[in-house]
């Protein structure tokens, strides 16, 4: 670990909170396009991951992804007026929170579907090596994805072919209001990994260093052709979604959670080693909410989508679009239609 | 009778079903301890048990698939999808498994399941979790569809799927959840399979089903208040259907309109609209019109999700176009 490198990672942690404190309050302001809302908190440390990635490799995320999409470069104020539904966000205001992509950071799409997404990184692994090109692709996922067969049928074909694949579980110990261990009748999941012949991992994800060391190791495997699986433990912070709050969990595991903060270990071990004075962390706080801030502002401000444009993108630019319904009602019912 | 929301009535739905049957049992996602994403199923586990009421992994396609063999053995599972947008996730088992097994087996073993979902936009929800998908269900030889618009239907039809030889995929709407209205437990509105005319007219017929239903009947308001008397029939069971009531109905008006929230291609309004034309074609004074969701998936932009479905103002607009012959400012 390289002084310098660490204190990026923790800068880019303390961007995505904030990010995510700004999509709450984008909710709370009655701007976010929808409730659906999944907010990454607790989960920073998949920066760890993120930065063990290169420039031209690709991923997909879950539902809840804002926090990988901001660790391979999102321009936070085109994330956050996606989110709000703006025609200048990332998807054209189509896509929302649980839809962001963009392929020019190698983001092929964030899925509402549990487990939707992940396939998608088999197939862009024949790419990467059918093109020979170092490149890796990862699949970001929750721990509800465990249960989701297309998983396995991936994971088979990942191994299968040798591809330079990885498979991310962001393991927050709940898929909604379930817990991992009524999701699952054995919880170790890296020896299912194991099992299909993949290189299996799971770090503290309370530690975004041990992340970024297993990542590390993993990501190097997989440009060779021997895909991996990581799991980052973790804990989600918050609600599932805006509404949700939690009944189905005490406070004390709450707090117990919460202890187990990303941020505070990093900025704990930045200080004790000496990286970075607590002005240097406090500056890099100060930074980040506002960034947000505008990122937030500019969301709010920037203007809605042209109620014409949702006929766009249906199928590619230069075909026709789809017949919208008063063009149909025209046809049928004007006086020229009749004579 | 009692004022309740369509989400009560449901859960009263279940909780009668299964005092009355033990067979009846439920699966699916946080259908238990949380209760069900939008509420309906609370408090269900500690009135019936973990044993009957069932919280699964997210695994859709084996719990419909566990629901199809439950039923095959004699119990009656009440398999919940959270959105209908994942019942792709489950086709093999509803459409290979669950609609086929009766006739590919030749009549020895039926699915008497019911499979619970909802679907719908309003919620901002983007394209993966607002769509109106019952056309794939209604292509479907062998399973049942119905899709409620009434709190008094969505507990009696509930109750009545839950009585039936065979699947039934039973479609809520996300935005009637909070909806009040009259529950009469005693007094269903209709018979199984028989649709409901929920207001009277003369000028033409407006034939819809689930949310739309409530923007048919504001535009009818808004019609009479033209002049113009709009029948409003309610479908409610897309399959079976008895159509003899709307060959009548469309007789009788020579004008009729099928209202759907769906993409209107390939839709069940569309087959509905045929299936009117055929029969009904010396009686027309205008051709039957389908009214529904525009042809794309739904954007997350809350303008032109909502943009992109009919609304009362549509319907009235295509009403007074059909029976008085003027056009709607925006037919310009
Ligand atoms: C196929 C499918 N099933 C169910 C859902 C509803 N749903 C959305 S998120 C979620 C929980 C997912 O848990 P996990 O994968 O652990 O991700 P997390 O929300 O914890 O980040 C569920 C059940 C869905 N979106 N897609
Ligand atoms: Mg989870």
């Amino acid at each position: 670990m390289t002084n310098t490198a660490a204190l990026q990672r923790y800068r880019t942690m303390r961007r995505i909170r904030s990010f995510e404190e700004r999509v709450g309050e984008l909710f709370l302001k009655g701007q976010s396009a929808g409730s659906m809302l999944h907010l990454s908190i607790g989960e920073e440390a998949v920066v760890g991951m993120t930065d063990a990635m290169r420039p031209g490799d690709t991923f997909t995320t879950h539902h809840r992804g804002h926090g990988v999409f901001l660790g391979r470069g999102a321009d936070p104020a085109r994330m956050m007026a996606e989110i709000a539904g703006k025609e200048d966000g990332y998807c054209r205001g189509k896509g929302g929170s649980m839809h962001i992509a963009d392929r020019a950071l190698g983001h092929l799409g964030a899925n509402a579907i549990v487990g939707g997404g992940i396939p998608h990184v088999v197939g862009a692994g024949i790419s990467c090596r059918n093109a020979g090109s170092g490149q890796i692709s990862v699949a970001f996922f929750g721990d509800g994805a465990m249960s989701q067969g297309i998983l396995y049928e991936s994971m088979n074909m990942a191994a299968l072919w040798r591809l330079p694949v990885i498979f991310c579980c962001i393991n927050n110990q709940y898929g909604m209001g379930t817990r991992v261990d009524r999701s699952a009748g054995h919880c170790d999941f890296p020896a299912r990994a194991e099992a299909f012949g993949l290189n299996a991992a799971r770090a503290d994800g309370a530690d975004v260093e041990a992340v970024h060391d297993a990542a590390g190791a993993l990501t190097k495997a997989a440009r060779q052709g021997r895909p991996g699986y990581l799991e980052i433990d973790a804990y989600r912070f918050f609600g599932h979604a805006r509404m949700d709050k939690s009944p189905y969990r005490t406070p004390e595991e709450e707090a117990g959670g919460r202890a187990r903060d990303p941020l505070g270990t990093a900025r704990a071990r930045l200080a004790a080693e000496g990286i970075a004075s607590e002005a240097d962390l406090g500056g890099i706080d100060g930074d980040a909410a506002a960034e947000m801030d505008l990122a937030l502002a500019h969301a709010i401000a920037a203007t809605p989508p042209a109620l014409s444009s949702m006929f766009e993108d249906v199928y590619a630019p230069g075909t026709p679009f789809p017949r919208p319904q008063a063009d149909r009602l025209r046809a049928i019912l004007s006086e020229g239609a009749r004579a | 009778m009692i004022e309740t929301t369509c989400r009560e009535a449901i859960r009263q739905a279940l909780v009668d079903a299964m005092t009355a049957d033990p067979s009846v049992i439920l699966i699916g996602e946080e259908v238990g301890i949380y209760g069900g994403a939008y509420g309906v199923t609370k408090g269900l586990i500690d009135l019936f048990g973990a044993d009957r009421v069932i919280d699964a992994p997210i695994s859709e396609s084996a719990i419909v698939g566990a629901a199809v063999g439950a039923a095959m053995t004699g119990l009656r599972p009440v398999a919940e999808l959270m959105y209908v947008d994942f019942i792709g996730m489950t086709m093999d088992q509803l459409a290979n498994q669950a609609a086929k097994s009766r006739y590919m087996f030749g009549g020895q073993i039926g699915v008497p399941m019911v499979l619970r979902t909802q679907g719908g936009t309003g919620r901002s929800a983007a394209a993966q979790h607002s769509q109106s998908l019952e056309a794939w269900v209604f292509h479907t030889p062998g399973l049942r569809l119905v899709m409620p618009a009434t709190v008094n239907d969505a507990y009696h039809l509930l109750r009545q799927s839950l009585t039936q030889p065979d699947p039934v995929v039973f479609i809520e709407h996300k935005g009637l959840y909070t909806m009040k209205g009259a529950l009469d437990v005693a007094t269903p509105d209709g018979a199984w399979g028989q649709p409901v005319v929920r207001r009277q007219g003369g000028d033409l017929v407006i034939l819809t089903y689930s949310r739309m239903l409530h923007e048919a009947l504001a535009a009818a308001g808004q019609l009479a208040a033209q002049g113009v008397e709009a029948c409003v029939i309610d479908l409610r069971c897309l399959n079976p259907l008895d159509e003899a009531p709307l060959i009548e109905a469309v007789k009788r008006t020579g004008r009729a309109m099928v209202v759907t929230e769906a993409a209107v291609t390939g839709s069940v309004a569309s087959d509905i609209a045929a299936r009117l034309s055929e029969v009904c074609f010396d009686w027309l004074e205008e051709p039957i019109l389908r009214l529904g969701g525009e042809d794309i998936p739904i954007p997350v932009s809350p303008a032109l999700e909502k943009g992109s479905i009919p609304s009362a103002d549509l319907i009235r607009d295509a009403a007074l176009w059909l029976v008085l012959r003027k056009a709607p400012p925006w037919a310009a």
